[in-house]
């Protein structure tokens, strides 16, 4: 019989405590255990990008996390972080940019356009393709989305300086 | 003034798509966010081997293991789901055996399905596929297509006496007149690799079978739902009225989502074993070796010119190999197709042969795939104009002017008989040359040079084939539909309902269909509610693939809006007592014609329509729903024409090519929303370069899939993609009222080209040439004889 | 691609984790980042029967520097490294291949104990490991013990680290005056593992470069450290004729197998580019 364990976390913010398969991935607990079907999945090998989320305040790859070893953690999904607010600029950039076409790719690539505008670095193209360049878009080709997260830091420029 | 310019008109205004804002959100229904009760999962187990016999399957083993619910093979699929044929009539002379979606007897490539394990969770499955024991006896594998018709080769199919599938000639009469003749003829033989499309979202499917309305259901992750709704009722022989496939969101398809796959078409035939439903996502893994894989072709072409350097002939020869079935019910013939119909096309050449040869091998099956034939016929063509120019000592851009289509000489018809209808090569080579400022480019390339840098700047004007009419399919008997519909449902709150039978796969169908809804019937874009990819619900359609969508489902509901809109203002004029030509519909508003003062709200008037019928008079029906459907027929295809320059850097120590600027002039006549062409074009390009230069399906020797990997199957990722510069030149098509073209795939089909032209251009002076995709450093470094 | 069954266990400390191992034998296998054995896993290529988890040890992710050097620990995640101030100043050479690993989400979760002990011979750490005389610390049943990195290699997915054995981190010599380093790699695409690469390490005075450890990665079964290109630079002027004699000597330093991406003639050919282009760079260093 498979093992299974005992986990407690919080994910987007509210506690869990699920008994799982230890061989279950942390993609695959929060979309087939939690519903939280927002985190998606692409390769299973860590090289797309699609499961992109934050566990304790930062992005990894949750296809190459057990969930078993997010005991204890704080997971933040696309939907909690949808719903914080926080991303609210990067979203309508998004929208306005059409920065994303299938929408696959998007809740990854939030996360990790979020993650280079919450450092608070300068909305430079080269440094924001280099951010993303661990996540794969097929459908359109990256510029729109380069476009969006550099509308977005700069914005934050104007409200608060660069690092 | 028409619908078009009216200044409540939403189309050709760059709209932001309505359905982003679930996307954003994490809120999007893609097939594997499904879940249904007692839902089962399928995994495969498929063949290790090129070419094998099945001797034994012992399932045993697997069947006993925890979770598992039952163990099929291909001869239990067989028993539930008649086999399929995938040739097309109208290609003639082409042949393909009958096949399973399992087979029972011979794997005929790797990866093939092969067993299929149904269980509680696809990690049980997985455990039972590792337990069935296969008994194989390996048989001589045909994977070079360079030797699949030679003599002593395996035949993949005995009864066919050898691997051809279809051999096709055009010859015009001329040709060797003309090359004695020419002033000078350039010769290459290119080589392009094969490549996949890596959707993001896998294939997958959820099938649903109920015993008890001997009834289908399957939530798909695809192109064409109606095709598959006539593909499943066809097979599994379940009326095809009781068959509903439902495409919600879809993670990118490309073409790649379009096609009779085994493994779908079993989990579909289990569902109907089973009555349960079964989810099949197809791993990363068995994407690699089992989605339709495209390109490999090898193409030798020569091109002659007079002194003047106008082309006299063109003469090429196709081969390439799809693998062991060509897939039904496409087939796996138009992209050969495609590559003689367009090879040139852009070019006034008055002596074209062409010889194209399909072959079976046992690799994994090649299809139709975006811009299907596009990259190798843009990239022949285009590789030998700049070979010519090159050759007389010509500017290829001066070379492209001289020989390029005029664009007041149309209709007209290429020398594979292709018939233009309006076309504007010379205004977009113009236009684009203006947009990257060529000159200033060239004199910048020739200082750098002295530098010992070496830059290069490629060129490629192209055709594409769009809107196409029965002839791509029908007419060769694939039940495919080239028509497509529209449903428009003004309801009593004044929400205006789309129903088209085209499909949403991330390209932004629904904003262009609601810029349209509400342009054409004359309300805001927020009371317009799309639906799409649902058989039961909307026309009955083909679906997207060759840049149909817009031109063709875009017309059927531009004619059905302009119907609603005469019913509406018919009953406005009746309950306002006016004639209708005094009034218009703006903005859900009922005005005087020609005003903004409002005379009625729409929603007064659909709430008279609906609750108080009897304030409308006798002989007005309450019915404020209307459908069109739409065709094109004058034309086998309205072609759409385009130009793409690179600008890049080859370092001639690594062989690495550094992108540094693409720029892309698109004609695809009315731009409903301009932003969504431009996005379409620079996905296309991007994904055009993936094959250029990184993209490649790797085979050993025994014809192992070695690339099943994301690490080792390399598609573009943001760093090294150049930023892209989009311009448009607008030549609405006569064949409708919208006037709208394709606009999907072009970026795809020239791309190649361009990057090929320009790393020649760059090598040109170390007297290097390339002439194949992908162009790695390994290919580069060997035309400088570096390595 | 699902994982297949497996039992987990969490090692609170290393004498915990040692114990753990000790107990499952070699069907035990040590989980730090999981960013290469998470994917073998779900691909089912490794299959081991127990999972023991080591990154509840918080012990291990240290970065610490004192007069001996800096030590870093086997679960410091690659990110921790890359935004180290200590890393940045006393080895220039691993904060300067930090970025070129893989991509921002992978960097937060794999680990430098990890990347090591895995043993790929495309890896970037190993190479700076070897190039900067880094000595790697293990614990194991019978106690702790230290091997030189030069030593730690032995060649694909091998390494000097017994079964039962867990790496504690790795020892880095203290920053010497006057020693500079250099780091190239060559990737189709950024973050991908290197066709070719290579870490330097010497002492560069008046222009002329002295105990050169020039170590490659993705060239051979582990880091190869180019001992004849080192001897032709040793105390020689960097002009172009030195440069030459240098990458001649890579013909007998390397003798790299081909892989998917790059046949064996073409990586001897890039390993010349990139030895020529980092001798470029110290012959036009400024400072030293």
């Amino acid at each position: 019989m498979p093992e299974r364990i005992g986990i407690t976390l919080k994910v987007n913010g509210e506690e869990v405590r699920q008994e799982v398969p230890v061989r279950l991935n942390l993609a695959d607990f929060l979309r087939q255990e939690l519903a939280l079907t927002g985190t998606h999945v692409g390769c299973e090998h860590g090289v797309c990008g699609a499961c992109t989320l934050r566990v304790n305040g930062r992005i990894v790859r949750s296809c190459l996390m057990l969930a078993a070893q997010a005991d204890g953690c704080d997971v933040q999904t696309i939907e909690g972080l949808a719903a914080s607010g926080e991303i609210a600029a990067l979203q309508n950039a998004f929208i306005e940019h059409n920065a994303l076409q299938c929408g696959y790719c998007t809740p990854g690539m939030l996360f990790a356009a979020a993650d280079y505008v919450a450092a608070r670095r300068p909305p430079n193209r080269e440094a924001v393709r280099e951010h993303l360049s661990g996540n794969y878009c097929r459908c359109t080709g990256y510029q729109s989305i380069v476009d969006a997260v550099c509308e977005v830091a700069a914005q934050d420029a104007t409200k608060g300086g660069h690092k | 003034m028409t619908v078009f310019d009216a200044p409540n008109s939403y189309i050709g205004r760059s709209i932001p798509r309505p359905n982003l804002s679930r996307l954003t959100q994490g809120r999007g229904t893609f097939v594997d966010d499904i879940e249904l009760a007692r839902m089962l999962h399928a995994a495969f187990l498929r063949s290790p081997h090129a070419h094998a016999r099945i001797v034994k399957i012992d399932t045993g083993k697997a069947a006993r293991l925890p979770g598992v619910v039952r163990v099929l093979t291909g001869t239990d699929i067989a028993a539930v789901f008649k086999p399929y044929v995938g040739v097309l009539t109208h290609l003639q002379g082409m042949r393909s055996p009958p096949q399973h979606p399992m087979p029972a007897d011979v794997a005929r490539c790797q990866g093939e399905p092969v067993a299929m394990v149904v269980a509680e969770s696809r990690a049980q499955a997985e455990d039972a596929v590792e337990a069935i024991e296969v008994e194989w006896e390996e048989l001589p594998a045909a994977l070079d297509m360079e030797r699949a018709l030679e003599p002593g080769e395996p035949v993949i199919h005995p009864d066919f006496g050898n691997n051809l599938c279809w051999e096709r000639n055009i010859d015009t009469g001329g040709v060797d007149a003309a090359f004695a003749a020419a002033h000078a003829v350039v010769e290459e033989t290119f080589h392009f690799g094969r490549h996949t499309g890596v959707t993001l979202e896998p294939r997958a499917l959820i099938a649903d079978y109920s015993k008890a309305e001997e009834a289908l259901t399957v939530y798909y992750s695809g192109q064409s739902p109606h095709m598959l709704q006539g593909t499943l009722a066809s097979r599994l022989q379940v009326q095809e009225h009781k068959v509903r496939v439902v495409c919600k969101d879809v993670g990118g398809s490309f073409g790649i989502k379009i096609h009779t796959y085994g493994d779908e078409m079993a989990t579909c035939a289990a569902a109907k074993i089973l009555g349960r439903p079964i989810k099949f996502i197809a791993d990363r893994q068995e994407s690699f070796v089992a989605d339709i894989h495209a390109r490999d072709h090898r193409v030798t072409a020569r091109l002659a010119v007079d002194k003047d350097g106008h082309i006299l002939a063109l003469e090429m020869d196709d081969l390439t190999g799809i693998g062991p079935f060509s897939m039904f019910p496409r087939s796996s013939g138009v992209e050969c197709n495609q590559i003689l119909n367009l090879t040139g096309g852009p070019y006034r050449i008055p002596q074209y042969r062409a010889r194209g040869r399909v072959v079976f091998q046992n690799k994994a099956m090649m299809c139709q795939y975006r811009a299907v034939g596009h990259p190798i016929a843009v990239a022949v063509g285009e590789g030998l104009v700049d070979l010519a120019a090159a050759k007389i000592g010509m500017d290829p851009a001066e070379f492209r002017r001289r020989n390029l289509l005029p664009d007041d000489g149309y209709p007209c018809k290429s020398a594979a008989g292709m018939r233009f209808e309006g076309l504007s090569h010379q205004a977009a080579l113009a236009k684009l040359l203006k947009l990257m400022d060529y000159d200033k480019l060239r004199a910048e390339q020739a200082a750098l040079r002295k530098k010992g840098i070496y830059r290069g700047i490629g060129l490629a004007s192209m055709i594409e084939v769009t809107n196409p009419s029965p002839m791509f399919y029908g007419v060769g008997g694939a039940r495919i539909a080239a028509q497509d519909g529209c449903t428009l449902r003004l309801d009593a709150a004044a929400g205006l309902h789309c129903l088209t039978g085209v499909t949403e796969q991330g390209q932004g169908l629904e904003a262009v269909m609601t810029q349209i809804a509400a342009t054409a019937v004359g309300v805001t874009l927020a009371c317009v509610r799309m639906h799409t990819g649902d058989t039961d619900k909307t026309p009955y359609g083909g679906g997207t693939w060759a840049s149909r969508a817009t031109g063709i489902g875009g017309e059927a509901v531009l004619q059905a809006g302009i119907e609603l809109k005469r019913r509406v203002l018919e009953i406005a004029a009746r309950l306002l007592k006016t004639k209708p030509e005094e009034l218009d519909l703006v903005e859900s508003k009922i005005v005087k014609r020609g005003t903004s003062e409002q005379l009625m709200p729409l929603y007064e008037l659909t709430r008279i329509v609906y609750y108080r019928t009897n304030e409308l008079p006798d002989d007005i029906q309450p019915e404020l729903v209307v459908t069109r459907h739409y065709r094109v027929k004058d034309y086998a295809f309205v072609f759409t024409n385009g130009v793409q320059a690179s600008y890049l850097e080859v370092d001639t120590d690594t062989g690495f090519v550094r992108l540094l600027k693409h720029w892309c002039v698109e004609d695809c006549g009315r731009a409903i929303n301009p932003k969504l062409v431009d996005e379409q074009c620079r996905g296309g390009i991007v994904q055009g370069i993936g094959g250029a230069l990184y993209e490649h399906c790797i085979y050993d020797e025994r014809g192992q899939l070695v690339t099943t990997t994301m690490a080792d199957y390399l598609v573009p990722m943001p760093v090294e993609m150049p930023e892209m510069e989009i311009g448009h030149v607008e030549t609405p098509t006569q064949t409708s009222a919208l006037g709208a073209k394709g606009a999907g795939e072009a970026g795809t089909g020239g791309a190649p080209a361009a990057i090929l032209n320009a790393i020649n251009d760059a090598l040109a002076p170390l007297g290097a040439k390339v002439n194949a995709q992908p162009s790695t450093p390994e290919v580069v470094l060997k035309a400088l004889g570096k390595i | 691609m699902k994982a297949p069954s497996f039992s987990y266990e969490r090692a609170e400390s290393v004498a915990n984790a040692i114990e753990l191992l000790a107990r499952h034998g070699p069907d035990a296998q040590i989980l730090a980042g999981g960013q290469s054995l998470m994917p073998m896993l779900n691909f089912r290529v490794a299959r081991p029967a127990v999972l023991v988890d080591i990154n509840p040890i918080a012990d291990l992710a240290a970065i610490r520097v004192d007069k001996k050097g800096v030590f870093i620990g086997a679960l410091a995640r690659h990110a921790d490294i890359e935004h180290s101030g200590e890393v940045a100043e006393q080895l220039p050479l691993v904060a300067a291949a930090m970025p070129q690993i893989a991509h921002p989400a992978i960097r937060n979760r794999g680990t430098f104990g990890g990347s090591c002990a895995l043993g790929d011979p495309a890896a970037e750490l190993p190479a700076c490991c070897v190039a900067l005389g880094a000595e790697f610390r293990i614990a194991g049943p019978k106690g702790e013990r230290s091997v030189p990195a030069a030593k730690f290699f032995a060649g694909v997915y091998t390494t000097a680290l017994e079964p039962g054995e867990l790496l504690l981190g790795a020892q880095f010599p203290a920053r010497q005056p006057g020693y500079v380093s250099r780091f190239l790699e060559l990737t189709r695409r950024h973050g991908d593992y290197a066709m070719v690469g290579a870490a330097a390490h010497g002492r560069l005075d008046k222009g002329r470069l002295s105990d050169l450890k020039f170590v490659y990665f993705a060239v051979g079964d582990r880091p190869i450290m180019a001992m004849g290109l080192a001897r032709a630079v040793e105390g020689k002027p960097l002009d172009a004729a030195t440069i030459d004699a240098a990458v001649a000597a890579l013909k007998d330093d390397l003798d790299p197998p081909g892989d998917l991406h790059a046949s064996s003639v073409l990586k001897r050919h890039l390993a010349g580019v990139i030895a020529r282009r980092m001798l470029n760079e110290y012959a036009t260093h400024k400072g030293a």
